[in-house]
């Protein structure tokens, strides 16, 4: 299986990037990791005329905490997020996901930008980012501008990304005191995508569950968060009952598709019983308990 | 479609070679380079087999472009035996029957010698998720675990020195 022809560009600076993307407009398609793009190339799924690779902007590889934002630019593999320090011990929702993101060959070259604009349902690190309430920072023609994460995503394969834009870098806010983030996933085997999972980061005010998001992978056409799991928790007490009410309105929810990863009922179910798990781990993890 | 010169360095070797901008690097390996121990086994970037070490890490070569890898460091299994000695993954591949069929072989020894690379003293829990990306049919993967745990042990352990 061989892609069809195109042109590749290997720019070396962003502004370098974007006039290539004005010149050439809807015939070019941006290369970051390439783990969704290339074998979409590769099946013919894709045959875009023009490749703009990105892999030479160095500048857009870093995680790092600024203030009170963790900043991870766009080209950054998701493998290193699983190799940093701050990302493990202050981001576990975060920690969680990268450790099962595909596989760990995929991981050292499929990068968090990618994932993110691919607007792939069945990808993990949009459920991740709509817990968190990120900000995606992107630059076009006429300048930068900053996309809350609930606005990003707008249909399936489909973001808020404009023709002419890149994505620059993703801001997640700093987990404040009391609070605590699970993602939990189940997968048929290892490099395959969700059956369902669940992302979720709350805050605590004693055993009160303060604020709390909820978001799903692989269980909707677009990535979506459950307002109804999310209206289940907060106010409430962190109770099993909570975590059923909760797990139930995102069941409830969702809209997941009937294929080999089971029907649309078994989804649900899983998605039920997996947003109880996560619930439980993030109360566990504000509570400092784990 | 654009064509591009491009120089790579491969097991320590200086190569180059015009590419077509859609060839991938698995096929500039073998069909160019003739080097054909990385294999293909899937062609969806499931599989692993084709696994090389690019810049310091282990990637899928099925799934990165020829011409991407331009001024970069490869290493591929063809790399791993050094003037006729077998790097220690392959001899613990050979003491431990951590093949059968052989075929995911080259992809199972570039990962963990990138997996040894990062972790020198990996625990079994360790191995199995590190190698996770590499499909094996025939072994059920316990005789790889105890390959690489044994080149583990072995490059922990000071070598004599050759009189």
């Amino acid at each position: 299986m061989i892609p069809a022809t195109f042109d590749y560009h290997a720019p070396s600076t962003l502004d370098e990037a974007l006039q290539l993307l004005a010149r050439h407009g809807d015939a070019a398609k941006l290369l970051a990791g390439g783990h969704s793009l290339i074998p979409a190339m590769r099946f013919r799924l894709a045959q875009p005329e023009i490749l703009i690779d990105l892999n030479k902007l160095d500048g857009l590889r870093y995680v790092r905490e600024e203030g009170n934002v963790l900043a991870i630019g766009a080209m950054t593999p998701e493998a290193w997020l699983e190799e940093s320090a701050v990302v493990q011990q202050r981001y576990p929702l975060l920690a969680d996901a990268v450790s099962v993101i595909a596989d760990p060959l995929v991981r050292n070259r499929g990068t968090v930008g990618g994932n993110l604009a691919h607007a792939d349902p069945a990808n993990d690190q949009p459920a991740v980012m709509l817990a968190y309430g990120a900000t995606i920072v992107a630059q076009g023609p006429g300048g930068r501008r900053n996309i809350a994460i609930d606005d990003f995503f707008v249909n399936l394969f489909e973001s808020s990304l404009q023709p002419g834009e890149i994505m620059l870098d993703i801001r997640v806010p700093a987990p404040g005191a009391s609070s605590g983030g699970a993602y939990v996933k189940m997968e048929r085997k290892v490099g395959d995508y969700a059956t369902s999972a669940v992302a979720v980061q709350l805050t605590m005010n004693g055993p009160t569950i303060s604020a709390a998001r909820v978001a799903l992978t692989n269980v909707n056409p677009v990535p979506m968060r459950s307002p109804g799991a999310e209206a289940a928790l907060v106010g409430k007490a962190a109770t099993e009952e909570a975590f059923e009410a909760a797990g139930k309105a995102a069941a409830a929810e969702c809209d997941p598709s009937s294929d080999l990863r089971g029907s649309a009922d078994y989804k649900r179910d899983v998605t039920r019983v997996l947003a109880k798990r996560a619930i439980r781990r993030a109360v566990a993890r504000a509570q400092g308990r784990s | 479609m654009s064509t591009h010169k491009i120089s790579v360095d491969v097991n320590g070797t200086p190569q180059s070679g015009e590419v077509d901008s859609r060839m991938l690097l698995v096929h500039f390996l073998r069909e160019e380079l003739r080097m054909t121990g990385t294999h293909i086994g899937c062609d969806t970037t499931s599989c692993g087999a084709c696994t090389v070490i690019l810049n310091g890490r282990a990637v899928k070569s099925c799934t990165v472009f020829a011409v991407q890898a331009d001024g970069a460091k490869v290493e591929t299994v063809e790399g791993l035996e050094q003037g006729g000695t077998l790097h220690p993954l392959q001899e613990g591949f050979w003491e431990k029957h951590g093949l059968q069929c052989g075929y995911c072989t080259p992809g199972m020894l570039m990962c963990a010698k990138y997996l040894l690379s990062k972790n020198p003293d990996p625990s079994e829990a360790e191995i199995r998720a590190g190698i996770s990306g590499n499909l094996c049919r025939c072994t059920g993967y316990n005789n790889i675990v105890e390959a690489i745990r044994y080149a583990a042990e072995k490059m922990a352990t000071p070598q004599e020195v050759a009189r």
